[in-house]
């Protein structure tokens, strides 16, 4: 789950790490009335779960009443690779001689935390990571110890920081690092934490992700929760509990639906193989019940992208027969079925599935191959 | 022969009262698996299915000789669950439940190094040696004994994979659900040092997918250490990058690492064919058996 950075600034603030003067505004006058509060200059900041955001006219910064005027009215509303911005983050604008980079994420080939320090901030770190790797200093941490303060100072000095700022800079990982691991956090960075001429130490921007399993346990997070549907699919897939990674919209013409990711994933890479495209990935997950199939045929009929749909379930904890009721359920609603369907059933209680079928409403194959085919085949000919 | 379990495998079910627990042992009982016991705290004393509850998991072991668990406790408890099978000690583990935090995983994970036991999943449907046992919730009906080790991070597409192999009369001797975590026990590369090991296996199936770099990582391996022949398939070739595809696991970088094709490379440079379809993979199979 995503911070956006106003959300993640106040959880850092609120932990005593130093960040700029700062409030967020969802109207042209709001955003001008903080910006002359707050004095000039401002930076304007589009609050949305995109990346590059400054690249993107997503962020300016601004001398006067005028110019936050027109910068404001300009962002608020401004479509960001996909997304509305809602909301505008107003800052004061800090006057730096360098830019770092601190971040704490979860090293999975390891299976341990590793808390990362770099001079090189302002600039896409994993663009850094690629080209340099060693211009990021890297700690691994003991889950069972937590970060040693040795191991702040440690990755401060080994990355190279100026000696006037390092034990802030240390200090400012080592709360990082608690925070990351009290809240939960799947990603804590601070890019660019800003150095002024004075030698303080400020976190210009933040990112804090939230790992989505730990949600019950941080109740007060999982409340700042916006499901930011990037469109009506995407909206209406999060209204069917079909959440985050489970609806993956994608830009081909057939409809994919099935259980359990590999296998979807499969289905999507034959679908590809045999000629065609992949409208989507939607996974109804193990144990699906009747609701919850009718629900998935429902969305990915409402793409109009979609031509055809390709049903395929391998039953474990997924029942045939549940299935089945589920595609008849979602089917009776309609006069005339809108695209062509089909099923492949296959596992646990596949033949009462087949029974249950309503089979002058799909079209049955008995293998994945033939089903994807067939998928694609439908498709192309309403494309003729 | 097999790898991990067989018909003298000793199962305590963690979280056997529970709808899904006391639903899989059920199904394991009928498949021939060993459940001596259930283990779920304030239930001691009950049974289910015939198959004593003890409180703690010391208490199955110590009265019902149990060597191996499988949990089905829910997330929140989960890792604890974990933690008190790791103390047990078992020699085998097996953790069904899906979405624990992952910073409890990086804990138990932690623990798991300083034990003997193996850990399979979590996230995982199981593993299952065809004919003797299963610890899981893989049906039973698809799978044949045979000589074929398989080893998986997805339920679903393992049961397609296996489907394909029993369907042209390919056995197996033993199939592992490693988990589709970013953070897993025994990975690729365990699995595939104990069917290198396996006499019986003659032939081993890595199914992968997106995400992460086990499957490079596995790939380096088997061109070092393993002779036993390889057939490889990777989920998710059309997968775009930056979007998570349902395995919190599954996601290719923006900076281009996780992608189906490094793996697929990294395979064939090892040796290893890649099939691009599941029947495809079984026909491997079939022209190396």
């Amino acid at each position: 789950m995503k911070l956006h950075e106003y959300q993640a600034k106040d959880v850092f603030a609120e932990a005593g790490i130093p960040t700029p003067e700062s409030e967020l505004a969802r109207t042209v006058d709001e955003a001008v009335e903080i910006a002359d509060d707050i004095g000039y200059p401002v930076a304007i900041k589009a609050q949305v779960h995109v990346g590059g955001r400054g690249k993107a006219g997503g962020i300016k910064l601004v001398d006067d009443s005028e110019e936050a005027r027109e910068a404001a009215d300009a962002i608020l509303g401004m479509d960001l690779k996909g997304y509305t911005v809602k909301s505008v983050l107003v800052e004061e604008a800090v006057d730096f001689v360098d830019e770092l980079y601190v971040g704490v994420t979860m090293d999975r080939g390891v299976g341990r935390p590793v808390a990362m320090v770099s001079t090189r901030g302002g600039v896409n770190i994993e663009e850094v990571a690629d080209e340099d790797p060693d211009a990021i200093a890297r700690e691994h941490i003991d889950p069972a110890f937590g970060m040693h303060d040795f191991q702040a100072r440690k990755a401060v000095y080994d990355a190279g920081i100026d000696r006037e700022v390092a034990g802030d800079v240390a200090s400012i990982l080592t709360t990082l690092y608690d925070l990351w691991e009290e809240r939960d956090g799947a990603d804590a960075e601070i890019n660019p934490l800003m150095v002024t001429a004075d030698d303080e130490v400020v976190a210009a921007d933040a990112v804090f992700n939230i790992d989505g399993d730990a949600l019950f346990r941080q109740p007060d997070l999982a409340e700042m929760e916006e499901k930011a549907a990037g469109d009506e699919l995407e909206a209406k897939a999060n209204e069917y509990g079909f959440e985050g990674a489970n609806y993956v919209r994608l830009d081909g013409s057939v409809g994919i639906i099935g259980n359990g990711a590999g296998l979807v994933m499969t289905t999507l890479d034959l679908v590809d193989h045999y000629g065609g495209s992949p409208a989507n990935f939607l996974d109804i997950g193990g144990g699906a019940k009747a609701e919850r199939v009718a629900n998935a045929l429902d969305l990915v009929f409402s793409d109009e992208n979609v031509d055809a749909v390709v049903f395929n379930i391998f039953g474990g904890i997924t029942r045939g027969d549940e299935v089945a009721n589920g595609i008849n359920e979602a089917l009776a609603q309609f006069d005339e079925i809108p695209k062509p369907v089909i099923v492949r059933l296959a596992g646990t209680n596949a033949e009462e599935g087949m029974e249950i079928l309503n089979t002058d409403l799909v079209q049955v194959e008995a293998t994945l191959e033939d089903a994807v085919q067939a998928a694609v085949e439908a498709a192309t000919e309403v494309n003729a | 022969m097999s790898v991990l379990v067989d018909s003298d495998t000793r199962v305590v079910v963690q979280g056997i009262t529970g709808g899904e627990g006391r639903f899989h042992t059920e199904q394991m009982i009928e498949y021939g698996t060993n459940v001596v016991a259930g283990a779920v705290p304030g239930r001691g004393g009950q049974e289910v299915e015939g198959v004593p509850v003890y409180d703690t998991v010391a208490g199955a072991t110590r009265e019902e000789d149990a060597n191996a668990a499988v949990v089905f406790v829910p997330p929140a408890f989960a890792a604890d669950a974990l933690f008190e099978a790791l103390d047990a000690p078992l020699d085998l583990v097996v953790a069904i439940t899906e979405g624990i935090p992952t910073q409890d995983m990086s804990r138990v994970y932690r623990r798991l190094q300083e034990t003997d036991t193996h850990l399979i999943g979590p996230n995982c449907p199981g593993i299952i040696t065809p004919g003797e046992t299963k610890l899981g919730i893989l049906p039973g009906n698809i799978f044949a004994s045979g000589n074929v080790g398989l080893v998986s991070r997805s339920g679903t597409l393992t049961y397609q994979i296996v489907d394909n192999l029993t369907q042209r009369g390919i056995g197996q001797s033993t199939a592992v659900g490693i988990g589709g975590d970013p953070i897993i026990g025994t990975d690729f590369i365990g699995t595939l040092a104990l069917f290198e090991e396996d006499p019986d296996t003659d032939v081993i199936v890595m199914c992968g997918e997106i995400g992460g770099e086990d499957e490079e990582n596995a790939a380096a391996y088997i061109d070092e250490h393993v002779e036993t022949p390889v057939v490889g398939f990777i989920a998710g070739r059309t997968a775009p990058p930056g979007k998570r595809m349902g395995h919190a696991g599954a996601i290719v970088s923006g900076s281009g690492t996780g992608t189906a094709k490094s793996k697929i490379e990294a395979l064939g440079d090892a040796g290893v064919p890649v099939g691009t379809t599941p029947d495809d993979v079984a026909e491997h199979v079939e022209t190396l058996l």
